[in-house]
């Protein structure tokens, strides 16, 4: 309790002082209890201050420091580190908040904005008045980690941590690897195809030694946390033995009497129920699908290598940290949305890719050979009404990318553009002025006033009020029209619920800062990459993987990791067990044992994420968050509350 | 008339780290003007906020305390919004038997960029204090 305190009141330049008398808060707080030294500083993060204030620390036997400057999210890590280097545990460090909450929210009354600094580093003194000595958390951790998803994301983020040193399992919910890049033929800017670039990662995942890839693979359970996660692995048999011969299998495949929309063709195709994979998956083999196969035996007539004694398995992994790259789908309109599903020649952006990759010479869509194609701009992105109110990215390139290749490939196409303004951000720029160039119609409405797809005398005619030449009605009659959809978070999301991920207002998995800390989840060790966090083209997936990567990477490199330890304590004299902290713990971080003859409630720190919602719940109010003790936060009001 | 002379009412906000707190600091920064009365007290979750300690807000002489909910962006889990609801509920209870008026607490979801919807509780929630507390 009677700490010796340092204090410091920082200039920010004039950010601070030009609105808070910094000299006047200084001689509010000197006098008070346990004040050894206080004094004001130009800038607090500046190097020669972080010397003095080590020598001082030293020097002054401080055992409290506070330093009231900017958003403790700037520089709270910074001061931290300044105590530890003193000698001091960092935990005795407070931060106080005179800045944004100050001098820049108050620069209308300066006074006002005075007045609250000094409460504020009343506040912060009262505060580290209670402040313990902790030391951080110690656990072991298993160099190992497992990567849901083997998308492009998936498979570079895998390769990465396996070159760094760790045992990587990467665990594919689909019988190949390539997700959603395999689909895509040609991808801009560069000239190398979706499956070139799945198959460069294949190779390396296939000749690695620290990786082990598992397909038709999904998480059954896991347990533990961060550093110990245990996971429970099920694999889906193939029906298909390991050496087979090819033309085998082509006569299965031509007796089986299913078929089923091909997923991989976006339902434009048909496939059977025993298939291969594409030119652009790997591995290269045949698989039953397990769903559809009615177990009719004609395969098994014409082909030795099928084998239904196959049975499902489970594998037990242990691994240190997750990797999350389990991606998107791709929007799906409404029926009757701008035409889909209620006019034929009005297809997806998806469906429109495999169009163009896989028609040869001419573009013929139903029989119908097509010369003017209209895209519609932001089709289940950006909505008003809807819940994507998310720009997808990456699909004004990709449609402007794929009409050059149609116009390109297929002599006499128009291209129309139905959009909202185009957003070819970066280099991708240049696809647009190429397009441009080319001749293609850039026309342009607003959100509340979208194009119109209609069928007049048998044509499908697309009309917009084009902003762009004053709201004139333009009209455009289409033999095709492309509606652009962007990305979705995916509808099958099992897997998030099971690690209890949580999601932003998007629905796509929610990073804990958009800029400070992209990669992380609240759930530690837990990291996400690519697109199941919000839409990505190829290279802000890969660039999100590598981040990734080294994140999960750290929580696993040494072998032994070090926790905040900021958790639950239970007061085992005053707690009756009644279950309700336990009930209301998202995380499963408290039990009941047995204490003294009589059952009581107990932290599982590894755990415990420190959120708190234990504290308010439990009636003999015998929980207290470290950090945030009633004697804390009531020392603090009682503080701000004065005059 | 308003029952006080004070231009403006002493407000507690519970504000959490992650969420809300990052939306009040961006209204310092956008220069975005409160009373400078209003004060915060950053905790993990919304969640987590006890009704001892709103009440001893009202007892230290606090007109008004404010909980900047993490609602549905609760970094821990979808369960917050609720849970932040019945910490509000049973604080009120609390409230009604010591002949406080429910009124002086407010309760807003506060995500991680609603600098203006913050800036606009405050002023509301400040004349409303103004005007019907005596502070």
């Amino acid at each position: 309790m009677n700490k010796k305190l340092g204090i410091y009141i920082c200039h920010c330049g004039g950010n601070i002082s030009d609105y808070v008398d910094v000299e006047k808060v200084k001689k509010a707080i000197e006098n008070e209890e346990g004040v050894a030294m206080a004094k004001t500083t130009m800038f607090a993060c500046a190097d020669s201050n972080q010397k003095e204030m080590v020598e001082d620390i030293k020097s002054n036997g401080l055992d409290g420091v506070i330093v009231a400057s900017c958003s403790p999210k700037l520089h709270q890590i910074t001061f931290r580190a300044v105590t530890e280097r003193a000698g001091l545990n960092k935990y005795n460090y407070v931060h106080a908040n005179i800045r944004e909450q100050a001098s820049w929210a108050h620069s209308d009354d300066k006074a006002g904005a005075t007045e609250k600094a000094i409460h504020i580093v009343k506040a912060a003194i009262a505060k580290v008045r209670y402040a313990e000595s902790l030391e951080p958390i110690k656990i072991k951790s298993k160099k190992a980690v497992a990567v849901f998803g083997a998308g492009v994301a998936g498979m570079k983020a895998a390769i990465e941590l396996a070159n760094m040193g760790s045992e990587v399992f990467l665990v594919e919910r689909e019988f190949f690897v390539g997700g959603r890049t395999a689909q895509w033929d040609s991808v801009c800017t560069s000239n190398q195809s979706g499956g070139e670039i799945v198959s460069e990662l294949y190779e390396k995942i296939k000749n690695h030694k620290n990786i082990i890839l598992y397909t038709g693979a999904e998480a059954e359970s896991y347990s533990g946390s961060i550093g110990d996660f245990h996971l429970k692995i099920r694999i889906k048999p193939s029906f298909v033995k390991s050496e087979f011969k090819k033309e085998n299998i082509e006569k299965a495949i031509s007796v089986c009497p299913v078929e089923v929309d091909d997923e991989f063709e976006f339902n434009l195709k048909k496939r059977k129920a025993i298939y291969q994979n594409k030119e652009s998956e790997f591995p290269k083999r045949p698989v039953i699908d397990n769903i559809n196969c009615t177990r009719c035996g004609e395969c098994e007539k014409v082909c030795e290598n099928i084998d239904f004694s196959q049975k499902e398995e489970t594998v037990d992994l242990h691994v240190g940290s997750i990797l999350m790259a389990t991606g998107f789908d791709p929007y799906l309109p409404e029926t009757g949305e701008f035409g889909f599903n209620a006019i034929d020649n009005v297809i997806t952006l998806s469906q429109f890719q495999r169009l163009v990759s896989a028609s040869n010479k001419e573009l013929i869509y139903n029989g119908k050979k097509i010369k003017n194609i209209a895209y519609i701009y932001c089709v289940g992105s950006r909505q008003s009404e809807g819940e994507n109110k998310f720009c997808s990215r990456y699909c004004c390139t990709t449609t402007i990318h794929s009409s050059i290749e149609a116009k390109k490939k297929f002599p006499g196409i128009f291209n129309f553009h139905f959009t909202r303004g185009i957003r070819t951000y970066g280099k991708q720029e240049a696809l647009y002025h190429e397009s441009s160039k080319m001749g293609d119609i850039y026309l342009q409405s607003y959100e509340n006033d979208p194009p119109v797809v209609d069928i007049q005398n048998g044509k499908t005619i697309v009309k917009i009020n084009d902003i762009l030449t004053g709201t004139k009605e333009m009209m455009v009659e289409a033999d095709l029209v492309v509606l652009v959809t962007g990305m979705t978070p995916r509808a099958e999301n099992s897997i998030g619920s099971l690690f209890k991920l949580p999601k932003g207002r998007d629905k796509f998995f929610n990073e804990i800062h958009m800029k400070l800390r992209p990669v992380e989840t609240v759930i530690d060790g837990i990291t996400i990459a690519g697109t199941c966090q919000g839409p990505k083209n190829i290279a802000e997936s890969v660039n999100s993987a590598l981040s990734a990567a080294t994140k999960s990477f750290s929580y696993v490199s040494k072998g032994e990791l070090e926790l905040e330890p900021i958790v639950a304590e239970v007061d085992k004299d005053t707690c009756t067990w009644c279950g309700i902290c336990s009930e209301a713990c998202p995380f499963d971080a408290i039990k009941k044992v047995d204490y003294n003859g009589k059952a009581v409630a107990v932290i599982n720190n590894s755990n415990c994420k420190g959120c708190g919602m234990c504290l308010p719940v439990c009636p003999s109010d015998s929980i207290e968050l470290i950090a945030f003790s009633n004697k804390e936060i009531e020392s603090m009001i009682k503080l701000l509350a004065k005059d | 008339m308003p029952v006080s002379n004070k231009k403006y009412a002493k407000i507690l906000v519970f504000s959490t780290e992650k969420i809300s707190d990052p939306a009040i600091d961006m209204a310092g920064l956008l220069k975005l003007h409160y009373p400078p009365t209003v004060y915060t007290i950053p905790v993990p979750c919304s969640s987590g906020i006890k009704p001892r300690w709103i009440l001893n807000a009202f007892e230290e002489g606090f007109s008004g305390v404010f909980i900047a909910a993490d609602g549905s962006d609760c970094p821990y889990g979808e369960s917050c919004t609720e849970k932040t609801g019945h910490i509000v509920a049973k604080t009120h209870e609390l409230m009604k038997e010591k002949n406080i008026e429910s009124a002086r607490l407010r309760m807003a979801a506060i995500c991680s960029v609603c600098s203006e919807s913050f800036v606009k509780q405050m002023k509301s929630f400040n004349e409303y204090l103004i005007n019907n507390v005596n502070n």
